[in-house]
Protein backbone atom coordinates (compact mmCIF):
# COMPACT_ATOMS: atom_id res chain seq x y z
CA UNK A 1 0.00 0.00 0.00
CA UNK A 2 1.08 3.57 -0.66
CA UNK A 3 1.27 5.97 2.26
CA UNK A 4 2.65 9.44 2.87
CA UNK A 5 5.31 9.03 5.54
CA UNK A 6 6.39 12.41 6.90
CA UNK A 7 5.27 14.00 3.67
CA UNK A 8 7.11 11.58 1.38
CA UNK A 9 5.54 8.75 -0.63
CA UNK A 10 6.39 5.31 0.76
CA UNK A 11 5.29 1.79 -0.05
CA UNK A 12 4.58 -0.39 2.96
CA UNK A 13 3.34 -3.99 3.09
CA UNK A 14 -0.46 -4.21 3.00
CA UNK A 15 -1.89 -4.02 6.51
CA UNK A 16 1.36 -2.67 7.97
CA UNK A 17 0.98 -1.59 11.56
CA UNK A 18 1.81 1.89 12.74
CA UNK A 19 4.79 0.37 14.56
CA UNK A 20 6.07 -0.91 11.21
CA UNK A 21 5.54 2.52 9.67
CA UNK A 22 7.47 4.11 12.53
CA UNK A 23 10.27 1.58 12.04
CA UNK A 24 10.42 2.56 8.36
CA UNK A 25 11.06 6.17 9.41
CA UNK A 26 13.45 5.75 12.31
CA UNK A 27 15.32 3.13 14.28
CA UNK A 28 14.73 5.11 17.45
CA UNK A 29 12.43 3.66 20.05
CA UNK A 30 12.67 6.35 22.68
CA UNK A 31 11.15 9.80 22.38
CA UNK A 32 9.14 8.95 19.28
CA UNK A 33 5.45 9.45 18.57
CA UNK A 34 3.41 8.42 15.56
CA UNK A 35 0.15 9.74 14.12
CA UNK A 36 -2.03 8.39 11.33
CA UNK A 37 -4.20 10.93 9.53
CA UNK A 38 -3.70 13.40 12.38
CA UNK A 39 -4.64 10.94 15.10
CA UNK A 40 -1.92 9.96 17.52
CA UNK A 41 -1.42 6.32 18.31
CA UNK A 42 -0.39 5.29 21.76
CA UNK A 43 2.78 3.32 22.20
CA UNK A 44 0.76 0.32 23.27
CA UNK A 45 -1.70 0.85 20.45
CA UNK A 46 0.93 0.86 17.73
CA UNK A 47 0.96 -2.82 16.99
CA UNK A 48 -2.85 -2.75 16.74
CA UNK A 49 -4.80 -1.28 13.85
CA UNK A 50 -2.84 -1.09 10.63
CA UNK A 51 -2.47 1.87 8.33
CA UNK A 52 -4.48 1.94 5.12
CA UNK A 53 -3.74 2.83 1.53
CA UNK A 54 -3.32 6.59 1.12
CA UNK A 55 -2.90 7.26 4.85
CA UNK A 56 -0.77 10.12 6.04
CA UNK A 57 1.64 8.99 8.73
CA UNK A 58 3.71 11.36 10.84
CA UNK A 59 6.67 10.10 12.90
CA UNK A 60 7.96 12.73 15.30
CA UNK A 61 10.68 13.15 17.89
CA UNK A 62 12.48 15.74 20.01
CA UNK A 63 14.04 18.75 18.31
CA UNK A 64 15.54 21.94 19.64
CA UNK A 65 12.83 24.46 20.47
CA UNK A 66 12.19 27.30 22.87
CA UNK B 1 15.35 29.68 45.80
CA UNK B 2 13.26 26.71 44.64
CA UNK B 3 10.34 27.08 42.25
CA UNK B 4 7.25 24.92 42.67
CA UNK B 5 4.91 24.27 39.76
CA UNK B 6 2.00 21.85 40.11
CA UNK B 7 3.55 20.39 43.25
CA UNK B 8 6.93 19.74 41.59
CA UNK B 9 9.93 21.56 42.99
CA UNK B 10 12.85 22.88 40.93
CA UNK B 11 16.13 24.13 42.37
CA UNK B 12 16.44 26.85 39.73
CA UNK B 13 13.94 29.53 38.72
CA UNK B 14 15.40 29.63 35.23
CA UNK B 15 13.81 27.52 32.49
CA UNK B 16 15.91 27.17 29.36
CA UNK B 17 14.67 26.72 25.81
CA UNK B 18 16.88 24.68 23.49
CA UNK B 19 16.03 26.45 20.23
CA UNK B 20 18.65 28.34 18.26
CA UNK B 21 21.84 26.67 19.52
CA UNK B 22 24.61 26.43 16.93
CA UNK B 23 25.59 22.93 18.04
CA UNK B 24 24.67 20.31 20.59
CA UNK B 25 28.02 20.84 22.31
CA UNK B 26 27.31 24.55 22.75
CA UNK B 27 23.83 23.73 24.01
CA UNK B 28 25.15 21.25 26.56
CA UNK B 29 27.62 23.77 27.94
CA UNK B 30 24.88 26.39 28.17
CA UNK B 31 22.40 24.06 29.91
CA UNK B 32 25.03 23.13 32.48
CA UNK B 33 26.13 26.74 33.03
CA UNK B 34 22.53 27.92 33.44
CA UNK B 35 21.85 25.65 36.39
CA UNK B 36 18.36 25.00 35.02
CA UNK B 37 16.43 21.87 35.89
CA UNK B 38 13.68 22.29 33.29
CA UNK B 39 14.31 22.53 29.55
CA UNK B 40 11.92 22.90 26.62
CA UNK B 41 11.97 20.74 23.51
CA UNK B 42 9.89 20.80 20.33
CA UNK B 43 8.33 17.91 18.44
CA UNK B 44 9.30 17.61 14.77
CA UNK B 45 9.50 15.00 12.03
CA UNK B 46 12.35 12.56 12.71
CA UNK B 47 14.29 13.59 9.59
CA UNK B 48 14.20 17.28 10.52
CA UNK B 49 15.07 16.51 14.14
CA UNK B 50 18.10 14.51 12.97
CA UNK B 51 19.48 17.48 11.01
CA UNK B 52 19.03 19.65 14.12
CA UNK B 53 21.06 17.20 16.19
CA UNK B 54 19.63 13.76 16.83
CA UNK B 55 21.20 13.32 20.23
CA UNK B 56 19.13 15.95 22.00
CA UNK B 57 17.41 13.60 24.43
CA UNK B 58 20.70 11.93 25.36
CA UNK B 59 22.24 15.35 25.96
CA UNK B 60 19.41 16.41 28.23
CA UNK B 61 19.69 13.11 30.10
CA UNK B 62 23.37 13.82 30.72
CA UNK B 63 22.45 17.26 32.07
CA UNK B 64 19.93 15.68 34.44
CA UNK B 65 17.15 18.08 33.46
CA UNK B 66 13.47 17.50 33.12
CA UNK B 67 11.75 17.95 29.72
CA UNK B 68 9.05 20.49 29.00
CA UNK B 69 7.69 19.73 25.51
CA UNK B 70 6.24 22.67 23.60
CA UNK B 71 3.64 23.08 20.87
CA UNK B 72 5.71 25.59 18.92
CA UNK B 73 4.48 26.31 15.42
CA UNK B 74 0.80 25.61 16.13
CA UNK B 75 -1.72 28.22 14.97
CA UNK B 76 -4.96 26.61 16.18
CA UNK B 77 -6.16 24.99 19.38
CA UNK B 78 -6.92 21.78 17.50
CA UNK B 79 -3.37 21.53 16.19
CA UNK B 80 -1.81 22.37 19.58
CA UNK B 81 -3.91 19.78 21.39
CA UNK B 82 -2.83 17.10 18.89
CA UNK B 83 0.85 18.03 19.28
CA UNK B 84 0.52 18.00 23.09
CA UNK B 85 -0.91 14.48 22.94
CA UNK B 86 1.90 13.29 20.68
CA UNK B 87 4.48 14.93 22.96
CA UNK B 88 2.97 13.19 25.97
CA UNK B 89 3.30 9.92 24.10
CA UNK B 90 6.87 10.58 22.95
CA UNK B 91 8.31 11.96 26.17
CA UNK B 92 6.07 10.29 28.72
CA UNK B 93 5.21 13.53 30.49
CA UNK B 94 1.86 15.30 30.87
CA UNK B 95 3.65 18.66 31.13
CA UNK B 96 3.35 20.96 28.14
CA UNK B 97 4.41 24.47 27.28
CA UNK B 98 1.32 25.45 25.34
CA UNK B 99 1.96 27.77 22.41
CA UNK B 100 -0.79 28.79 20.00
CA UNK B 101 0.61 31.46 17.76
CA UNK B 102 -1.65 34.08 16.23
CA UNK B 103 0.63 35.87 13.83
CA UNK B 104 3.68 34.85 11.83
CA UNK B 105 5.38 38.23 12.05
CA UNK B 106 5.11 38.82 15.80
CA UNK B 107 4.73 35.19 16.93
CA UNK B 108 2.47 36.54 19.67
CA UNK B 109 -0.13 34.16 21.12
CA UNK B 110 -3.73 33.92 19.93
CA UNK B 111 -5.58 34.35 23.22
CA UNK B 112 -8.88 32.84 22.07
CA UNK B 113 -7.30 29.67 20.72
CA UNK B 114 -4.94 29.50 23.69
CA UNK B 115 -7.74 29.42 26.29
CA UNK B 116 -9.64 26.85 24.22
CA UNK B 117 -6.60 24.56 23.99
CA UNK B 118 -5.70 25.04 27.66
CA UNK B 119 -9.21 24.11 28.78
CA UNK B 120 -9.17 20.93 26.70
CA UNK B 121 -5.70 19.85 27.80
CA UNK B 122 -6.34 20.52 31.50
CA UNK B 123 -9.53 18.43 31.25
CA UNK B 124 -7.41 15.67 29.71
CA UNK B 125 -4.98 15.61 32.63
CA UNK B 126 -2.15 17.74 31.24
CA UNK B 127 -0.07 20.12 33.34
CA UNK B 128 -0.39 23.18 31.15
CA UNK B 129 2.08 26.08 31.12
CA UNK B 130 0.74 28.51 28.50
CA UNK B 131 2.87 31.07 26.67
CA UNK B 132 0.58 34.08 26.77
CA UNK B 133 0.55 37.82 26.17
CA UNK B 134 1.12 40.41 28.90
CA UNK B 135 -2.67 40.84 29.23
CA UNK B 136 -3.58 40.45 32.94
CA UNK B 137 -7.18 39.47 32.13
CA UNK B 138 -6.14 36.72 29.74
CA UNK B 139 -3.65 35.46 32.32
CA UNK B 140 -6.46 35.21 34.86
CA UNK B 141 -8.65 33.34 32.38
CA UNK B 142 -5.83 30.83 31.83
CA UNK B 143 -5.37 30.37 35.56
CA UNK B 144 -9.13 29.99 35.98
CA UNK B 145 -9.28 27.10 33.50
CA UNK B 146 -6.64 25.27 35.53
CA UNK B 147 -3.25 26.12 34.04
CA UNK B 148 -0.38 25.27 36.38
CA UNK B 149 1.42 28.55 35.62
CA UNK B 150 1.07 31.47 33.25
CA UNK B 151 3.96 32.55 31.04
CA UNK B 152 3.53 36.06 29.68
CA UNK B 153 5.81 37.39 26.95
CA UNK B 154 8.09 40.23 27.93
CA UNK B 155 8.38 41.00 24.22
CA UNK B 156 8.07 38.98 20.97
CA UNK B 157 10.01 35.72 20.78
CA UNK B 158 13.64 36.23 19.82
CA UNK B 159 13.33 40.04 19.79
CA UNK B 160 15.62 40.67 22.76
CA UNK B 161 13.56 43.76 23.61
CA UNK B 162 13.30 42.83 27.29
CA UNK B 163 10.22 43.52 29.40
CA UNK B 164 8.29 46.04 27.31
CA UNK B 165 5.31 46.42 29.66
CA UNK B 166 6.57 46.03 33.23
CA UNK B 167 3.32 47.35 34.68
CA UNK B 168 1.28 44.57 33.07
CA UNK B 169 3.72 41.92 34.25
CA UNK B 170 3.34 43.23 37.81
CA UNK B 171 -0.46 43.25 37.38
CA UNK B 172 -0.40 39.63 36.20
CA UNK B 173 1.52 38.70 39.35
CA UNK B 174 -1.27 40.31 41.39
CA UNK B 175 -4.03 38.75 39.26
CA UNK B 176 -3.21 35.04 39.54
CA UNK B 177 -2.25 32.61 42.29
CA UNK B 178 -0.24 30.25 40.08
CA UNK B 179 3.45 30.87 39.27
CA UNK B 180 4.18 33.59 36.71
CA UNK B 181 7.07 32.80 34.38
CA UNK B 182 8.32 35.60 32.13
CA UNK B 183 8.66 33.89 28.77
CA UNK B 184 10.16 35.42 25.62
CA UNK B 185 11.76 38.74 24.79
CA UNK B 186 14.70 38.57 27.20
CA UNK B 187 17.83 40.03 25.64
CA UNK B 188 20.36 40.19 28.43
CA UNK B 189 20.81 39.53 32.14
CA UNK B 190 19.30 42.80 33.38
CA UNK B 191 16.02 41.93 31.59
CA UNK B 192 15.81 38.67 33.53
CA UNK B 193 16.61 40.44 36.80
CA UNK B 194 13.89 43.04 36.11
CA UNK B 195 11.32 40.32 35.45
CA UNK B 196 12.10 38.76 38.80
CA UNK B 197 12.05 42.14 40.57
CA UNK B 198 8.56 42.68 39.15
CA UNK B 199 7.47 39.61 41.07
CA UNK B 200 7.81 36.85 38.50
CA UNK B 201 8.45 33.40 39.92
CA UNK B 202 10.76 32.42 37.11
CA UNK B 203 12.08 33.23 33.65
CA UNK B 204 12.03 31.11 30.51
CA UNK B 205 14.45 32.10 27.78
CA UNK B 206 16.24 30.54 24.84
CA UNK B 207 17.50 32.90 22.15
CA UNK B 208 19.24 35.28 24.56
CA UNK B 209 21.51 32.39 25.52
CA UNK B 210 21.65 30.13 22.47
CA UNK B 211 22.36 32.97 20.02
CA UNK B 212 24.72 34.92 22.29
CA UNK B 213 28.32 35.09 21.13
CA UNK B 214 29.27 33.01 24.18
CA UNK B 215 26.18 30.96 25.13
CA UNK B 216 27.68 29.33 28.25
CA UNK B 217 28.80 32.69 29.62
CA UNK B 218 25.38 34.25 28.96
CA UNK B 219 23.71 31.21 30.54
CA UNK B 220 25.75 31.77 33.69
CA UNK B 221 24.82 35.47 33.60
CA UNK B 222 21.13 34.56 33.37
CA UNK B 223 21.47 32.14 36.28
CA UNK B 224 22.90 34.89 38.47
CA UNK B 225 20.43 37.51 37.19
CA UNK B 226 17.42 35.36 38.04
CA UNK B 227 18.82 34.67 41.49
CA UNK B 228 19.70 38.35 42.03
CA UNK B 229 16.29 39.54 40.87
CA UNK B 230 14.50 37.05 43.08
CA UNK B 231 16.58 38.04 46.12
CA UNK B 232 16.03 41.74 45.42
CA UNK B 233 12.28 41.26 44.98
CA UNK B 234 12.09 39.80 48.47
CA UNK B 235 14.53 42.23 50.05
CA UNK B 236 12.27 45.30 50.09
CA UNK B 237 13.89 47.89 47.88
CA UNK B 238 14.12 51.54 48.99
CA UNK B 239 11.51 53.94 47.64
CA UNK B 240 12.58 56.11 44.70
CA UNK B 241 13.16 59.79 45.67
CA UNK B 242 13.28 62.91 43.54
CA UNK B 243 16.12 64.43 45.57
CA UNK B 244 19.18 63.01 47.22
CA UNK B 245 19.24 61.54 50.70
CA UNK B 246 22.68 61.65 52.27
CA UNK B 247 23.91 58.30 53.45
CA UNK B 248 26.60 59.88 55.63
CA UNK B 249 25.22 61.71 58.69
CA UNK B 250 25.87 65.45 59.14
CA UNK B 251 26.33 64.91 62.86
CA UNK B 252 29.99 65.22 63.92
CA UNK B 253 31.05 67.01 60.73
CA UNK B 254 34.19 69.10 61.55
CA UNK B 255 34.31 72.90 61.24
CA UNK B 256 37.33 73.53 59.08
Amino acid sequence: MKVLLNGTAHVLPDGATVAEAVAAATDRLRGVAGAVNGRGGTRTGWPGPGAGDGDQIEVLTAAQGG
Amino acid sequence: MSLTIAGESFGSRLILGTGGASSLAALEEAVKASGTELVTVALRRVEAAATMGGGLLDLLDRCGVRLLPNTAGCYTATEAVKVAHLAREAFETPWVKLEVIGDERTLLPDGVELVRAAEELVADGFTVLPYTTDDPILARRLADVGCAAVMPAGAPIGSGLGVTNPHHIALIRQNVEVPVILDAGIGTASDAALAMELGCDGVLLATAVTRAADPARMAAAMRHAVEAGWLAAGAGRIPKRFHALASTPDEGRPDL
